[in-house]
């Protein structure tokens, strides 16, 4: 039952409205009107009537305001790629697995029946992860998330492989999971090399292979970006990993559940994967270690000796089947949420895309459709965050980041500073509606036209300046 | 970012007024534009771009700041420091003027400590709208 709108006063349900003020005594109407019912049910509907005769009234004077109440109220969320609500089916299944009542037992437990229904549930969800990806169950070790399988990947491969090699390859588009392992392993000792990408985000085969020596011992490189939405080809690529005995770890955080993934096919040894990104919860992740040719890892933490010895930690029942149920419902569900997603981007690109000096950073033809980040030039991100307070998104922009460095993502794509700066990530999903997006489109539009205007390089750019060729103070 | 209400409420001002927000310019070729000084400040690459104006008249033997207009790329807080520079700046004298520091602006906005850049970008701007006020005053008056 929705009563957000709603609250109760002297015994009497009230609704709360959002009428701009210029038209308030216009029309009589104060920020909050009186149903009338002290019923909770009747007042629902007594909203429902006031709202109507509130549209009636601004139909009339033209004022499309009122049609947008319900959002206006909220904060549309457009930041998926940071982290999804969890869907309730997984709620309902995590709850489960907590209280008395529940599988609260501890799976390491072979005494008695807690423990081997916990046990249960655990293997079950391992599954649907597996089925999701088209592995064996026993590929899977679950963690603390995808930073977790990125760190025991990386440094487990490196410090397993050492004495074969003390070389690794990834690119400069990398998740800081990454990167910053990376780093690490470089304090270590070992070499780093960070493949470019193209000005799309992509890396090829072929740069792969020619960055291949032979004291190679891992290639790691992300399926999606989180930040343009790229997809690479890891199917060539592990294919080329494999001809030359290299290990393949892929960081698949924001692809699965999303785009198809087979393990069976492709020749990735490892991959890691996050729960919350595909509306499962926090906290909760998988890595892949392939079994046949065999990966060998060596651990980052000890104890227990759970999930084979690999990551030892009792394994928390209520997060592995939260996650368990998130990869069931992808499993099922991928195809329509990819399209019902695609069909949200073609109606935000085709909003927004007659605008003036608009760049899309990514590719647009060969991309995840749920992540689209876009620069709008002469109008700084963190600022256009601001005027669209209504709609959560990310920037690039150096402002939003504690570091005060602009995207590390757009610069290696070749973008300059200042578009990295004026760049937006909108990225959407599962319960995205399209009355969300078309109210996107108008607040976006209405915004970026307002802090154009007070914009001194848009004001430059319509007197047919060249920004590039002014000597700008530091 | 974690503005303070101050910041939130001086840039959602700006832009739902910009003109009440002395947003706008001078540009050469209009009326006065002799008595008007530019300051621009910042860099594009920088994510900040400061754009300054001040126009002064002698009022009894003071050069005083009767108007003041800006235009701002930037983050909320340096759009919000910059209309806060411009609401200081009206009416001062020109010494005054000079005697304006960023600290000021950080205290009224309550600029968080990553922010106080976009407070010291206008104090530069005011600083070279001066300047260039000065300066072409100075020749104004050798040619006179």
């Amino acid at each position: 039952m929705d009563t957000k709108y709603l609250y109760k006063r002297n015994n009497v349900w009230w609704v709360k409205l959002a009428v701009p003020s210029s038209l308030r005594s216009e029309l009589g109407y104060d920020l909050r009107k009186s149903t009338g019912q002290s019923d909770v049910e009747k007042a629902i509907v007594a909203r429902e009537n006031i709202i109507e005769e509130l549209k009636k009234k601004f139909d009339s004077t033209s004022n499309k305001e009122i049609i947008n109440e319900d959002l206006k109220n909220k904060v549309t969320y457009l930041d998926y790629a940071s982290t999804t609500p969890v869907d309730n089916r997984v709620v309902e299944k995590m709850k489960d697995c907590l209280t008395i009542d529940g599988a609260f037992g501890n799976a390491g437990s072979r005494s008695h029946s807690y423990g081997w229904k916990a046990e249960e549930l655990i293997e079950e969800a391992r599954l649907n992860v597996a089925k999701l990806v088209n592995c064996d169950p026993r590929e899977i070790v679950f963690t603390s998330g995808a930073t977790e399988s990125d760190n025991l990947a990386i440094k487990g491969a490196a410090h397993f492989y050492k004495n074969k090699g003390k070389h690794i390859i990834t690119s400069k588009i990398e998740h800081k999971a990454v990167l910053d392992t990376c780093r690490q392993l470089e304090k270590e000792g070992f070499e780093v090399t960070y493949l470019e990408t193209d000005e799309f985000g992509n890396v090829t085969p072929e740069q792969v292979s020619d960055a291949i020596r032979e004291d190679t011992t891992l290639v790691s490189l992300m399926h999606l970006n989180n930040e343009i939405g790229v997809i690479n080809d890891i199917n060539k690529i592990g294919e080329i990993t494999r001809e030359k005995g290299v290990l393949f770890h892929v960081d698949a955080a924001q692809s699965a559940g999303k785009i198809p993934i087979d393990l069976n096919e492709s020749k990735v040894d490892l991959m890691s994967f996050s729960a919350h990104k595909i509306y499962g919860p926090k906290g909760i992740g998988a890595l892949f270690l392939r079994r046949k040719p065999r990966v060998r890892l060596e651990a980052l933490f000890h104890g227990g000796g759970q999930e084979r010895g690999i990551r030892a930690g009792t394994l928390p029942t209520h997060q592995i089947v939260g996650m368990g149920e998130a990869f069931r419902i992808a499993y099922e569900e991928i195809d329509q949420d990819y399209e019902k997603i695609n069909s949200l981007k073609n109606r935000l690109y085709d909003g927004l895309k007659d605008m003036e000096e608009i760049y899309v950073n990514g590719n647009l033809e060969n991309g995840y459709p749920g992540i689209f980040n876009l620069s709008f030039n002469y109008v700084e991100g963190e600022s256009l965050i601001m005027a669209i307070k209504n709609i959560a998104v990310s920037s690039g922009s150096a402002c939003t980041s504690a570091s005060l460095e602009p995207s590390y993502v757009l610069r290696a794509l070749g973008r300059p500073d200042e578009l990295a700066h004026s760049s937006i990530r909108f990225s959407f999903g599962r319960f995205t509606s399209e009355k969300e997006i078309d109210f996107t489109i108008d607040l976006v539009k209405r915004s970026v036209e307002q802090l154009r205007e007070i914009s001194p390089l848009w004001e430059m750019y319509l007197d047919g300046v060249d920004l590039s060729k002014i000597e700008w103070a530091s | 970012m974690a503005y303070s209400s101050k910041v939130v409420d001086k840039f959602e001002k700006t832009l739902k007024d910009p003109k009440a927000a002395s947003v706008g310019r001078w540009k050469p070729g209009d009326e006065d534009y002799d008595k008007v000084g530019t300051g621009i400040v910042g860099a594009p690459a920088c994510g900040d771009v400061m754009k300054l104006q001040i126009k002064c008249e002698d009022i009894e033997g003071e050069k005083r700041i009767v108007d003041a207009k800006f235009k701002t790329y930037g983050c909320g807080s340096a759009i919000a420091s910059s209309g806060q520079l411009i609401d200081m700046l009206k009416g001062k004298t020109i010494e005054e003027a000079k005697e304006i520091c960023n600290k000021e602006i950080v205290d009224i906005l309550e600029l968080p400590p990553i922010k106080i850049h976009c407070s010291v970008l206008a104090e530069e701007a005011i600083k070279k709208a001066i300047n260039d006020f000065e300066t072409n005053d100075n020749i104004r008056k050798h040619n006179q």
